[in-house]
């Protein structure tokens, strides 16, 4: 049995996973699928403390977790698939293995936010994407969707002119979330257009994309956009399913108290985006991971068998 | 660690395999793909001669992630006698492409 687990490899993560095992808890973490979290799929990250000539996103997540290892917290690979909260000691189910410990860190963090239209899992990579820094340069000379009205989708549609020959952002409200600096760089490129109040029913093509069936939200008239490529930039998802009926959520998100990183199961607390929903970005993430193992060694003191 | 695969060896180490290869059509700049790296070499460590695990990097292989249809990275690709036989876009779990792996092993 471990002392202390903590679910995910993101700032959240890697911070509680520094601080426990400074203080000799010898945390495991299971890094699921995504090692290192979002901040992998970024690039420059300008706005972390301590950087000034900014760091690349997976160097600073490398950083983090040769930090953590550094004082003997042990990060696996492993994705945690189930838990019960029901009992003590705690049981984490992994994909290589069922795991117990006395205490929980909960960093899942985040997934794409998918459309759940007909067409979208079978077109998934065929055209349909959700990382145009990934994707963009299989677009050269070609035209693209991109939907959403938010700061990611701005990024992504400017990010893709550098190699699509049209990028065309299909926002289902009236007007754009972005703000106003990401809408104004979006707006002032020529190869940028947009359709407000329109909504993607279908994702069209058989073996590759050939477009989207759209449906304006006012007039209710659905019609057909063709197109080689499909970014999807429409939020996120907190990682909370496997704690349904578990812990109290709202909106998915896991709820804490006030000042406070702990959940309504003694024992159980969270770091980072998986229970904040307002700020998101990796410096609180890696905040509230140090909060999380403070209190979480202070459960265990308090615990003691 | 996989194998590095490239325009010049790809059918040689892929297409004339005698065993199933797994392809991992990668790029330095992609950072899902960063993240499925390890997870690859970690795989090709623990399936042995069983399978051949290998990595494309589409900026120097472009034509064959092209032929292949390659549209979004990291994808994975599955060959059997030269032939693709499976494919999945985006981060997947260890314990899913040793699922993937191992219904090719026993056929």
């Amino acid at each position: 049995m471990r002392r202390l687990i903590i679910i995910g490899s993101g700032p959240a993560g890697y911070t509680a996973a520094i601080y426990a095992a400074r203080a000799g808890l010898k945390p495991l973490v299971l890094a699921g699928e995504r090692m290192g979290g979002w901040l992998t799929t970024t690039t420059e990250v300008e706005n972390f403390p301590g950087f000034p000539e900014g760091i690349q996103g997976p160097e600073l997540m490398e950083r983090m977790r040769k930090q953590a290892e550094k004082f003997g917290a042990e990060v696996r690979l492993a994705s945690a698939t189930a838990v019960d909260l029901s009992a003590r000691p705690f049981k984490v189910t992994t994909d290589e293995g069922a795991e117990e410990a006395e205490a929980l860190i909960i960093a899942t963090g985040s997934s794409s936010r998918r459309l759940g239209v007909p067409g979208e899992d079978k077109l998934w990579g065929k055209g349909v994407s959700v990382c145009a820094t990934c994707d963009a340069a299989f677009f050269r000379g070609k035209d693209v969707i991109v939907v959403g009205g938010g700061d990611a989708a701005m990024e992504e549609a400017t990010f893709l002119t550098n190699f699509a020959a049209r990028v065309t952002v299909l926002v289902r409200g009236e007007a754009l979330k972005a703000s106003k600096p990401m809408q104004d760089r979006a707006k002032a490129n020529p190869k940028i257009s947009f359709e407000m109040n329109t909504e993607v029913v279908e994702i069209l093509g058989e073996k590759r994309l050939e477009g989207a069936r759209v449906k304006d939200i006012k007039t209710g008239e659905v019609s057909e956009r063709r197109a080689d490529g499909l970014f999807l930039a429409i939020g996120h998802d907190p990682n909370t399913k496997m704690f349904e009926g578990q812990l109290e959520l709202t909106k998915g998100y896991v709820v804490i108290k006030p000042g406070s990183t702990a959940t309504g199961v003694a024992g159980v607390f969270t770091a980072g985006d998986v229970a904040d929903w307002k700020f998101r970005q990796a410096i609180t993430a890696a905040g509230t991971g140090c909060m999380a193992a403070l209190e979480a060694q202070r459960y265990l003191e308090e615990n003691e068998a | 660690m996989a194998l590095t695969l490239t325009a010049e060896n790809f059918e040689k180490e892929v297409l004339k395999a005698k065993k199933p290869v797994l392809v991992d059509f990668w790029a330095p700049w992609c950072g899902p793909c960063q993240m499925l790296g390890p997870i690859i070499d970690e795989l090709a460590e623990e399936m042995g001669d069983a399978v051949k695990i290998g990595k494309l990097n589409v900026d120097d292989g472009a034509a064959v992630a092209s032929e292949f249809g390659i549209m979004s990275i990291p994808t994975l690709i599955l060959f059997q006698d030269g032939a693709a036989v499976s494919q999945v876009s985006g981060l997947q779990t260890k314990a899913k492409l040793q699922d993937l792996l191992k219904k090719v092993i026993q056929a």
